[in-house]
């Protein structure tokens, strides 16, 4: 069964991770906004209540707050709770408990209790989604002190990650780009979607299978420059680049908290270069923790300054979705800039 | 293990876990019967200025106005002219009529999304109409009613939603998140229960300027289960704030039916009981009844008498949005076996009683509606629609993040202008 290798988009692939944790540990929980009978409204949690049983899988009430200070308490008792928040825009209610208790819980007690919680939540836009289903609050999580921050580019590190998640004894927030659930994006949105069963991430273990937290992956190695991308963004850099044949190494860091410093810096010392690409808004984003680490770590290697391509620094617009978005021209442009001389 | 998995010696029995299901679920056949709908004069109406703990049994009854053959009677008929009550009943077709349209034009790809309110444009409507047009509402997204019964523009709502040239909003905005502030109508968020604390701050600063303008607010029963309307409802009492809180329970939150919100242990309305407010409970079906309650809900805070809460019985005929099916959740006839009818069709019959109305001027009416909608939905086609063109000037993507603009938007502004150049060419500003 394990070795069974299925053809999954992103959505089956996390769905596949929380059925096997379900079946592996009876400690699991799956809760959130429509995730039981209906199974999400992305179709993540779709069949999961049937197989293992409303105390399992379950919705909730319309309270993020509720959501995950409750998986708190789940945690506390010994389950491991993975609670969904519909939209990761939604999930500002929910962060008193998730910045004061979920992330403190081991520290403030010293270890008499934890808070074993996967916090999944779709995030990220180019879907028309407005300012209020669009965003990417990545940074903000990663500037809690005690939560983990995972975001997956592909099917198959989905499931492998989202199981590590779940497994691990520390909140994790687990944010899935859901602008790629159903197919990469090669950042043109004029051009026709394609699917996941093109691309080799799809082909998934049907069963269990875990990819370390703070393991970044090496799309494509490469020597002109280093790429530094997550979710989205890894599809659309790695079109942009194929298509100028630029000699690039990309690393899609998977987890961004804890970073694989290891994997960028020898990277970056090899090639003397970084781009750092994300679609969140560009001050304070995480790119700027990036830049700060690459000057500080790799600054007698650089042969050019550190470059940021980002998302701009307003709210998510709905009809100028794709002047906002960090698509193909900036990425370009970015690229011509670090590799001028 | 943690030491809280270790169970103590007992022999008690095992506790269990509470999982609320609805009762009819895809392929059942709904059966309302035991829904208690009280008789249509049997729920008393207290003066305005009555303590909220002498009208506790409010929160438990149904406010209603019109039996079921079309008769207004009882203590709280609001006895409306005519006039008033055909003007009603257009508003509330009006607003079935828009909603038709423009769903059929997110089906068409004219534009990303779009919520009906079918079957419950009493709430919005009537209610609307039974406060001071200066009074301010903060909607939920699914209150088109306050603006059609405030004879906003139309076109205006439809610029919206295509994020056309004519839209005052500039495209920023997920259609049908309306703003009207001349129309007392705050921004729609879009984020859940966000704006029930807000219409407490704007009473309270009413209240405390010697305004004579009240606030309402509306939210699901879905959202009720937020922690920003029990803040609301804390500020409220705390402040005696001229606030009236209407909760929809149209009985489903996307897939989510109301015992995921405490619907199974009482009423939305018996919220107010621990905050010590006044409480109704109404037939949001009934357009009379909600009127009648908003009504007595005005006069209590604009005497200084506090605020409010309304819970309207409903049902939410569609789904949740264009974005959602629900024959994948609930059973398919449950909008037609809900025992409080459709409350287009109720005040129909009930004007039809008065010989006020009839089956022909009806759907001439409705024709007349109809090709209104129609019309107006071609003109602000012309203005564009979404995804065809770019209709507002790029800049305005940067504007408004503040009053003024700061250097880093600027710069980023004039990167966001350059890389259109690179895109479409020189020539690529629409005129």
């Amino acid at each position: 069964m394990a070795d069974e290798i299925k053809t999954m988009n992103m959505i089956e692939a996390i769905n596949s991770a929380m059925d096997i944790m379900l079946e592996r540990d009876p400690n699991t929980v799956v809760m959130g906004e429509d995730v039981g009978y209906f199974g999400g409204v992305f179709r993540a949690t779709a069949g999961l209540q049937k197989k293992h049983g409303k105390t399992r899988v379950f919705d909730t009430p319309i309270n993020e707050c509720g959501i995950i200070g409750v998986a708190v308490g789940m945690g506390a008792y010994g389950l491991r709770p993975v609670p969904e928040i519909q939209f990761a825009d939604y999930i500002y209610p929910g962060l008193d408990q998730l910045v004061s208790e979920a992330a403190r819980l081991r520290y403030r007690s010293a270890n008499d209790f934890i808070c074993p919680m996967t916090v999944r939540t779709p995030f990220g836009g180019g879907i028309f989604g407005g300012q209020t289903h669009s965003q990417s609050p990545e940074s903000i999580m990663t500037h809690i002190c005690g939560v983990k921050t995972v975001i997956p580019s592909n099917p198959y590190d989905a499931k492998g990650l989202l199981i590590a998640a779940i497994e691990d004894n520390d909140p994790v927030v687990f944010l899935e780009p859901k602008r790629i659930y159903n197919g990469p994006f090669s950042g043109y949105y004029d051009r026709p979607v394609e699917p996941w069963s093109r691309h080799d991430a799809s082909a998934v273990p049907e069963g269990y299978y875990r990819i370390d937290l703070g393991k970044a992956a090496t799309v494509r190695e490469g020597e002109a420059l280093t790429v530094l991308a997550y979710g989205t963004m890894v599809h659309v850099a790695k079109t942009i680049i194929e298509e100028r044949g630029i000699d690039a190494e990309i690393l899609d860091l998977r987890t961004l908290l804890p970073l694989d410093i290891e994997a960028i810096e020898a990277s970056v010392k090899k090639t003397g270069r970084c781009l750092i690409i994300h679609e969140a808004t560009r001050t304070s984003g995480f790119g700027a923790e990036l830049a700060a680490l690459v000057q500080e770590r790799c600054f007698y290697h650089l042969e050019a300054p550190v470059e940021r391509v980002t998302g701009f620094d307003t709210p998510y617009p709905h009809s100028l979705e794709w002047a906002y978005f960090p698509g193909p021209v900036r990425i370009a442009t970015a690229l011509d800039k670090i590799l001028k001389d | 293990m943690p030491e809280s998995h270790r169970r103590p010696a007992s022999n008690l029995p095992p506790l269990s876990l509470h999982v609320p299901e609805p009762r009819y679920r895809p392929g059942d056949t709904p059966d309302f019967g035991d829904i208690e709908v009280p008789a249509v004069d049997a729920t008393p109406r207290p003066g305005e200025a009555t303590k909220p703990d002498a009208m506790r049994d409010l929160c438990y009854g149904l406010v209603r106005v019109l039996d079921f053959d079309g008769v207004a009677k009882g203590p709280w008929d609001p006895k409306l002219t005519p006039d008033r009550l055909r003007v009603m009943l257009r508003y509330m077709m009006l607003v079935r009529a828009f909603d038709g349209r423009m769903f059929r034009a997110q089906r068409q790809g004219k534009t990303s999304f779009y919520m009906k309110c079918t079957g419950e444009e009493a709430t919005s409507v009537a209610s609307t109409m039974a406060i001071d047009r200066a009074d301010m509402c903060f909607p939920s997204y699914r209150q088109q009613g306050i603006l059609i019964a405030r004879d906003y523009p139309l076109i205006q709502m439809m610029n919206q939603i295509y994020s056309n040239r004519g839209d005052h909003l500039l495209g920023r905005q997920l259609p049908i998140m309306y703003s009207a502030p001349e129309h007392g109508f705050f921004s729609v968020s879009g984020n859940l229960a966000t704006q029930y604390p807000q219409a407490v701050g704007w009473a309270m600063a009413s209240a405390s300027k010697g305004d004579t303008r009240i606030a309402t607010v509306w939210c699901g029963e879905g959202s009720s289960a937020e922690g920003d309307f029990h803040s609301a409802l804390t500020f409220a009492t705390v402040y005696n704030a001229p606030v009236i809180f209407n909760v929809v329970n149209n009985q489903w939150a996307i897939s989510s039916f109301s015992g995921f919100a405490g619907g199974e242990r009482t009423t939305f309305a018996a919220r107010a009981v621990g905050y010590g407010i006044a409480g109704l409970r109404v037939d949001g079906n009934d357009p009379l009844a909600v009127y009648a309650a908003t009504q007595w809900a005005a006069d209590r805070a604009r005497t200084n008498n506090g605020p409010t809460l309304i819970e309207h019985f409903t049902y939410r005929s569609e789904g949740h949005s264009t974005s959602d099916d629900p024959s994948a959740y609930r059973a398919a006839d449950e909008a037609t076996a809900w025992p409080l009818g459709d409350p287009i069709a109720r005040l129909k019959q009930h004007l039809e009683m008065l010989g006020e109305w009839d089956d022909e001027r009806h759907a001439a009416q409705a024709q007349e509606l109809d090709d209104l909608v129609k019309t107006t939905q071609k003109q602000s086609e012309k203005l564009g629609i979404l995804g065809h063109g770019m209709h507002q000037p790029f800049e305005t993507m940067f504007q408004d993040v503040f009053e003024e603009m700061p250097w880093h938007l600027k710069e980023q502004c004039d990167q966001m202008l350059a890389e259109q150049e690179a895109k479409f060419g020189p020539n690529w500003k629409p005129e």
